[in-house]
């Protein structure tokens, strides 16, 4: 668009700016509250409340939620089951998106619908946790992925991303004795990256965000991945229900640790966010506007 | 968990073509059978994960015992739904979702669209980018580490919200316990987390938008607001349509997490909702036949609605979700 040199345009573009630019810092700032808060000592967080860059320097939170392993642990299965999840989530969203991306596959209409109808209605939590138990997944890290493995939304979006590639590539490869495996592997998926990394980042935030299926199906508080460990000592703690609170006797943690857990819980996500960032927007809209 | 993003519309295919023979079907069968190997993996997970607990709905007809199984247990027919209506907590948790439901729609769903028109009203591709970083990232936090966000900033010991209200001379607040702030605690969280991220269609649907439009109307001499007005939002009507469809299904489906975080003994009466109802009822409490009955009113409740907007939808000339 041209710019809009008359005064009402440009008080317009003034006013609007500071307006979004306010809501950005509403938006950050509790956050670099909570980070600034983590890296000083409860005495300079009680004296100076306004803390946005800490006058006193202190990894005094950090070393205590690090010096029993709880945490260690807990960011480890969280790791893990990030890492793993999100391969096997991609992997077999993948093998799935491309079948039903073929056009002459004789019955993906069934398919598709099948895929579809699973957004639209649900058997709901307590009939999930009854398939869940009668597996045996109860207590396992499986029960952490295979239940919610393929989010039906990812897979149709990778689903038009595929069948956005020209047919004419997947014929000439078959020509040079290419299988359908090759022609996934070797020519759709390289081809597919924008795609590929906006769909991984959504099952590894998804995964890494991971607490419900942790309180639903995980009963040994040894295999709590982070989220949960970060509920319980921040959001149990805070004042409420001190009945509910690790024993009812152990004071709740000081702020500057309960910020620390909540830094350590956003670290990893915050740190892929970037590189991720231009294909997610470019990958999400993508497979919802050609959808 | 629902998406906020983009409705996946299913794409419109060419009609499969008439076979001439089985012979023929047989022959594209066999040559595409790596095709439907690929399928294998994603075909059971539907079938174990999604359509099993279909089939483990009809419990809710049951008296469920666990060691008898479905096979055993014995059947009770409308018991636990004719229950549902007459239980007195029953109405109140619907009331609390029907609640929050409607803050969703009348308070949070507006905000995206007007964050997407004054994104794009931006000049300078530099501030823009900027903003968008920063308004999506939220969105990449989970519900717990929002909660937890502002349960440190809201606390009774040393919140910041609290000093900032003793600082200037009024009384603290107990956010967390009073039932009064659950629902505005809840609704900005969601505005928090979400709003940013929901802008994301509605820019690409602007993006879209063919810019000599924009030329002739300043032609004819319209500001800046008459061309959001009758440019812009005309533009992206049928996609603020479709999200309205997609989040009008969702009317019982809030999300249990976000809810059972916030949940707490002192604002049990407003803040709980069908979901956390059913994870209380059904799996600390056992009543698993109760509250899958539950669930299966809302699943059904939700499925109704989708079609029936849909359907409305598409009788005012607008697209529709499929």
């Amino acid at each position: 668009m041209v710019e809009d040199r008359t005064f009402s345009g440009r008080l317009f573009a003034a006013v609007n700016f500071i307006l979004l630019a306010l809501i950005a810092l509403v938006t950050v700032l509790p956050f670099i509250h909570v980070v600034a808060g983590s890296f000083t000592t409860s005495a300079e967080l009680a004296a100076n409340k306004f803390v946005l860059i800490p006058k006193v320097w202190s990894l005094e939170a950090y070393k205590f939620i690090f010096s029993t392993n709880t945490i260690f642990r807990a960011l480890g299965v969280s790791i893990g089951v990030t890492l793993i999840g999100t391969l096997f989530s991609m992997f077999i969203t993948a093998l799935m998106a491309y079948g039903l991306s073929r056009r002459d596959l004789d019955g993906r209409r069934v398919f598709n619908f099948l895929v579809v109808f699973t957004m639209l209605f649900h058997g709901g939590m307590i009939p999930t946790f009854l398939v869940v138990k009668e597996l045996g997944l109860i207590d396992s890290y499986a029960a952490l992925i295979l239940p919610s493995a393929i989010s039906a939304f990812n897979m149709i979006i990778l689903k038009n991303f595929f069948q956005n590639i020209p047919e004419g590539l997947e014929e000439s490869a078959k020509i040079d004795g290419c299988n359908d495996f090759g022609i996934l592997f070797k020519i759709v998926l390289p081809l597919s990256l924008p795609a590929i990394a906006t769909i991984s980042l959504f099952y590894a935030v998804t995964y890494w965000n991971t607490y419900m299926s942790a309180i639903l199906y995980l009963d040994n508080s040894a295999k709590w991945p982070i989220q949960v460990l970060l509920r319980q000592i921040v959001v149990l703690a805070s004042g409420m229900d001190h009945s509910a609170t690790l024993d009812g006797t152990v004071p709740p943690p000081d702020q500057t640790i309960k910020m620390a857990v909540i830094v350590v819980a956003t670290l990893p996500i915050l740190m892929v966010y970037p590189f991720l960032q231009k294909h997610f927007a470019k990958g999400a809209m993508l497979g919802s506007m050609k959808g | 968990m629902q998406e906020v993003t983009a409705p996946p519309r299913v794409v419109p295919e060419p009609q499969p073509k008439k076979y001439k023979s089985s012979s023929e079907l047989k022959k594209r069968l066999w040559r595409n059978k790596l095709l439907y190997v690929m399928l294998i993996p994603g075909v059971l997970y539907f079938i174990i994960f999604k359509y099993l607990p279909m089939y483990g709905l009809i419990i809710s007809f049951q008296d469920y015992k666990p060691y008898q199984g479905i096979t055993g247990s014995e059947w009770v027919g409308m018991k636990h739904f004719s229950r549902l209506f007459t239980e007195p907590d029953f109405l109140n948790i619907l009331a609390n979702t029907l609640i929050l439901f409607g803050m969703n729609i009348l308070i949070y769903f507006p905000i995206p669209i007007i964050l997407a028109l004054m994104l794009n009203e931006l000049r300078g591709t530099f501030f823009k980018r900027f903003f968008q970083t920063l308004v999506y990232l939220p969105h990449f936090m989970s519900w717990v580490i929002v909660v937890s966000i502002s349960f440190v900033m809201v606390t009774m010991d040393g919140g910041i919200i609290n000093e900032l209200l003793a600082y200037f001379g009024f009384s603290k607040i107990n956010f967390l316990l009073s039932p009064g702030w659950f629902r505005p605690m809840y609704i900005l969280q969601v505005i928090w987390r979400e709003a940013g991220w929901g802008t994301i269609i509605y820019l690409a649907s602007i993006a879209a938008i063919d810019p000599g439009l924009y030329e002739a109307s300043r032609m004819d001499g319209a500001g800046r607001l008459r061309q959001v007005w009758h440019i812009t939002l005309p533009a992206i009507r049928g996609v603020i349509i479709t999200l309205f469809i997609l989040k009008i299904g969702s009317v019982l489906d809030l999300g249990f997490e976000h809810v059972y975080l916030l949940l707490n003994s002192m604002n049990r009466e407003v803040a709980e909702i069908i979901d956390t109802y059913v994870y209380t009822a059904g799996l600390r409490q056992g009543q698993f036949s109760y509250s899958t009955a539950i669930g299966f009113f809302k699943s059904i409740v939700g499925l109704i609605m989708v079609m029936t907007v849909n359907k409305v939808s598409k009788k005012i000339g607008e697209e529709g979700v499929y």
